[in-house]
Formats: structure tokens, C-alpha cells, sequence
């Protein structure tokens, strides 16, 4: 048997294919390799490598920036599971550190500090996938055009409050079935007013759903969170401070991982929230000084 | 031929869905052993294997989707699956556990990390082409003599097998359901 073959890698169909294979699944933030093997332990998909979970950014101030290399790198020996970490919004430097060390996927994040208020970085250049925040389709869409493979409704990360991320992911997925509904004469002006690229809004207004997987992050804290959100129409869920924030994280980690699986089955959302112990405190979200999720445009 | 089943607790469970329907055949979503009972075979998608592993233990299906297996339940594993099948599986977890059904010693993320994830054509042992997706996949290191190589990747200067068979039990290191083409799933459906 015998194959000539064009052996290519950081196809799209690559890029967005490890966010395929995420769904359904649980990304857990970890500042550490003891908290990575917790993460991995109790069935979750993948990691976020970093140095301080949001809650943490949020109390200590500063400017937030990618994590060390050397903690990166010890959580990959560490884990089976693909690991992600974050760059600064902007910050391709960043970016091109962390396909160096052989990420599996880059959070272009709001909740470092950005290094660009113009300019998201050009994700096309990458053979590394990037995931990207949005707060609405519009601002998703324009990741996409970015060469984004894979979107989180971005809630208020570090708040332990699901508020934000309900509201993001309805404005996704309300607009999506807006273009859905919208005749053919109305789609330009829709483009417009969303400030998207036109070929990737009529594809929206095709399929019904974006171009890529669709999680939720920021602000989820409790299993019912998870089934909450997954029914709203997130694939995936990214949870941050919610577990190691929380009284007692093994069980929770479990416990989440469960409710996304089984988000639609309020029998097993009530047996996994029995005996929890309490989730973090969290933030209401008038009380907040800054609001993360305004990063990034 | 009765329904094909796609176990859903994790992963790419709608691309097999989507695929098997178009082929005409009734694919359901298997995440409860009730669910299980009612198919008659079973696809193992694409995901992450020790996610998909522990959900199989929590939801009470490992043990049966084994006894099924040991009926000759037909089964076919697509990269995350293909792991669970597997008789040996290398760097994986200590505590890594598979059903042992196909006779392959496989290695975990066998072609490297993400940035080494890639698409190649692939030749089946008819002669035909199909495209392969591989992504953190695993590479078939090992077959036993009851394993049939159906399709093979040119690598290192030797030849990878990518798909296989064991009587029932199909393994396949690449994800033709994240393609528009059928082949493979076909083959596995005419099996039946």
C-alpha cells in the first residue's frame, strides 16, 4: 500500500476539530500541576494554565500577564489532557511564546490586562488554535474573522455570579436566531449594525450557529450553573475560580463535570449538588470596580 | 440492521450522528444504559479519552458497554474510542483502563501535541482515498495477528495503520466523521 501524501498541519479543520472534541466537556482553570491532576481526576477535558484565577486577579490589582513558562510547562508533564493558557489581548508576543512551548490552545483573554486597545492579534498566523471571549455575536463574529476556532460567551470572570454569562450567551444565541429569521435584503444591514464580516453572517443565518464551537465562561460556580448555561446552548463550559474557590474542590470538580454531561437530567443535577459544601462567595455585579468583560471590542 | 448508537457523554457526537443519518441509518445518543439496550451497535467518538473513560464509569456503562462487547456488539472507536478499545495504551494515565477489544498497542498523542495535529490523505487497502484528520491522535504502534489494517498513514519512512478491524471492532486513529466523506462509516454500517 502505499501513500504520497501532503502531510499538512494548523488547518482550520485541525484548529476548530480539538474544540469539536472538547464538547460536551469541562475546562478547568489551575495555577498549578497539583491542581491540574485534581482537574484531570475527576474527568475534566482540559486545563487553562495560569497564575492566579480570576478572583484572585480581581483582589490583587496589578497587571495581569501570561504565566510563567516554567509553570506551563510543569503542568504539561503533569496531565494527559490538552492544556491552554492565556495572552494579554493584543500581546502576539505572548501568543507566539506559548505556541513555543506547545499549548494545545491560547485564550486570547480578557482577563489578563490588554496590551492593544485597537488590535486583537492575527490568530490566522498561528498553527496553534486560539479560543476568544465575546460578549455578544457581533464581537464573536469579528473573532472569528480573526481566525478565532472557538468562542466563550465571556459572563464576568472571577465573580462567581452566572448573571453576565447568562446575558452573553442569550445575546449570542438570540441573534443568531434573529439572522435565522431575517430575509435576504435584511442580512447587509444586519452585518452593519453588528459590525461582522458579511460572508460569516449569512453563513450564521445558513447553519443556525457559528462557525465554531460555542462554551461559556465566567461566573459559573455550582453544577446547576453548568446545566443552566449548556441548556442555553453552550457546548462546553470553562469554570475558573468556581472550583478551587470553592469549600471543597474535589467534589466540586466531580460534581461539574457531571452536570455538563448530564446538563438536561435535573435527577442527576440534584444527586451531584447534595452535600456540595458551599461554592464561592462571589461578587454581585454592581458592587464591581471593573468590569472585565469590557475588555476587548 | 437495527439503530446505531453514538455514546454521547463527551466529544464529537453530533459529526457521528450527522454521518450515520445520512447513510440512512437510525443513530441515537447513548448516555444512559437504557439507551444502550436499545441499539444494536455502538460508535465510540472522538474526545477526550480519559474524560470519556471516567463519565463511562460515573454513569454506570463501562461494565455494559464491556458485556456488550463480549456479545460481539459491533463497535467502532474513532481516536478517543479507538484508545478505549485498545489492548495496550501507552503514556497514558497510571490508572488508564480500556476494554482490551482490539487487539493494538496504542500511544497517546502518538504524533505530538496540538501543533503537530495534521491532515493527510489516506489510502484504504481497495485503493481508494479517503482524507484523515488526526488530532492529538493516537498512533497504532502494535497489531496482533486477528487485525486486519485497512487503512495506513506514511510516517518515519514505514506505514502507520490508522484504521482497523477485529471482527466487530473497528478502530480508527484519524476522525472521519469530521469530514464530508461517508467511506469509512459505510463500511462499518455494510458490516452489520
Amino acid at each position: 500500500m502505499s501513500n504520497t501524501q501532503t502531510t499538512r498541519t494548523g488547518s482550520t479543520l485541525v484548529k476548530r476539530g480539538l474544540a469539536d472534541m472538547l464538547r460536551g466537556g469541562v475546562i478547568m482553570d489551575v495555577v498549578n500541576p497539583e491542581q491540574a491532576k485534581v482537574a484531570e481526576d475527576a474527568g475534566a477535558v482540559a486545563v487553562m494554565a495560569l497564575e492566579r484565577v480570576p478572583a484572585d486577579i480581581r483582589r490583587d490589582g496589578g497587571v495581569a500577564r501570561m504565566s510563567d513558562p516554567q509553570m506551563i510547562q510543569e503542568i504539561q508533564a503533569t496531565v494527559t489532557i490538552p492544556v491552554m493558557a492565556k495572552a494579554r489581548i493584543g500581546h502576539f508576543a505572548e501568543a507566539q511564546v506559548l505556541e513555543a512551548l506547545g499549548v494545545d490552545y491560547i485564550d486570547e483573554s480578557e482577563v489578563l490586562t490588554p496590551a492593544d486597545e485597537e488590535n486583537h492579534i492575527d490568530k490566522w498566523a498561528f498553527t496553534v488554535p486560539f479560543v476568544c471571549g465575546a460578549t455578544n455575536l457581533g464581537e464573536a463574529l469579528r473573532r472569528v474573522g480573526e481566525g478565532a476556532c472557538l468562542i466563550r460567551s465571556k459572563g464576568e470572570a472571577g465573580t462567581g455570579n452566572v448573571v453576565e454569562a447568562v446575558r452573553h450567551l442569550r445575546s449570542i444565541t438570540a441573534m443568531i436566531r434573529r439572522c435565522q429569521s431575517a430575509d435576504a435584503n435584511e442580512l447587509y444591514a444586519l452585518a452593519k449594525d453588528l459590525q461582522a464580516p458579511l460572508p460569516l453572517v449569512l453563513e450564521v443565518a445558513e447553519t443556525g450557529h457559528l462557525p465554531v464551537p460555542l462554551f461559556c465562561a465566567g461566573g459559573l460556580s455550582t453544577p446547576a450553573d453548568a446545566s443552566l448555561v449548556r441548556q442555553l446552548g453552550a457546548e462546553a463550559v470553562f469554570v475558573g475560580s468556581g472550583i478551587f474557590k470553592s469549600e471543597d474542590p474535589v467534589r466540586m470538580a466531580h460534581a461539574i463535570v457531571e452536570a455538563s454531561t448530564h446538563f438536561d437530567d435535573p435527577s442527576v443535577i440534584a444527586k451531584v449538588s447534595t452535600g456540595l459544601g458551599s461554592a464561592m462567595r462571589g461578587w454581585e455585579t454592581s458592587s464591581l470596580d471593573q468590569r472585565l468583560a469590557e475588555r476587548g471590542w | 440492521m437495527g439503530s446505531v448508537g453514538v455514546l454521547a457523554l463527551q466529544g464529537d457526537v453530533r459529526e457521528h450522528l450527522t454521518t450515520l443519518t445520512s447513510l440512512g441509518v437510525e443513530a441515537v445518543r447513548v448516555r444512559t444504559p437504557a439507551e444502550l439496550e436499545s441499539v444494536d451497535a455502538l460508535v465510540l467518538p472522538g474526545g477526550e479519552s480519559t474524560a470519556i473513560a471516567h463519565l463511562l464509569v460515573t454513569s454506570g456503562l463501562r461494565d455494559l458497554v464491556g458485556a456488550r462487547l463480549t456479545a460481539g456488539m459491533p463497535v467502532l472507536g474513532t481516536c478517543a474510542g479507538l484508545i478505549l478499545l485498545a489492548r495496550d495504551v501507552l503514556d497514558g494515565r497510571a490508572d488508564q483502563w480500556g476494554y482490551g477489544a482490539l487487539e493494538v498497542a496504542v500511544r497517546r498523542n502518538g504524533y505530538g501535541r496540538q501543533i503537530a495535529s495534521f491532515e493527510a490523505p489516506l489510502t484504504l487497502a481497495d485503493g481508494s482515498r479517503v482524507p484523515g484528520v488526526f488530532i492529538r491522535a493516537p498512533r497504532i504502534l502494535e497489531c496482533g495477528p486477528g487485525v486486519e489494517v485497512l487503512a495506513s498513514y506514511a510516517h518515519l519512512g514505514g506505514f502507520d495503520p490508522v484504521l482497523v478491524r477485529e471482527g466487530p471492532v473497528w478502530g480508527a486513529s484519524f476522525h472521519p466523521e469530521l469530514t464530508t466523506d461517508t467511506t469509512v462509516h459505510r463500511l462499518f454500517v455494510e458490516s452489520l
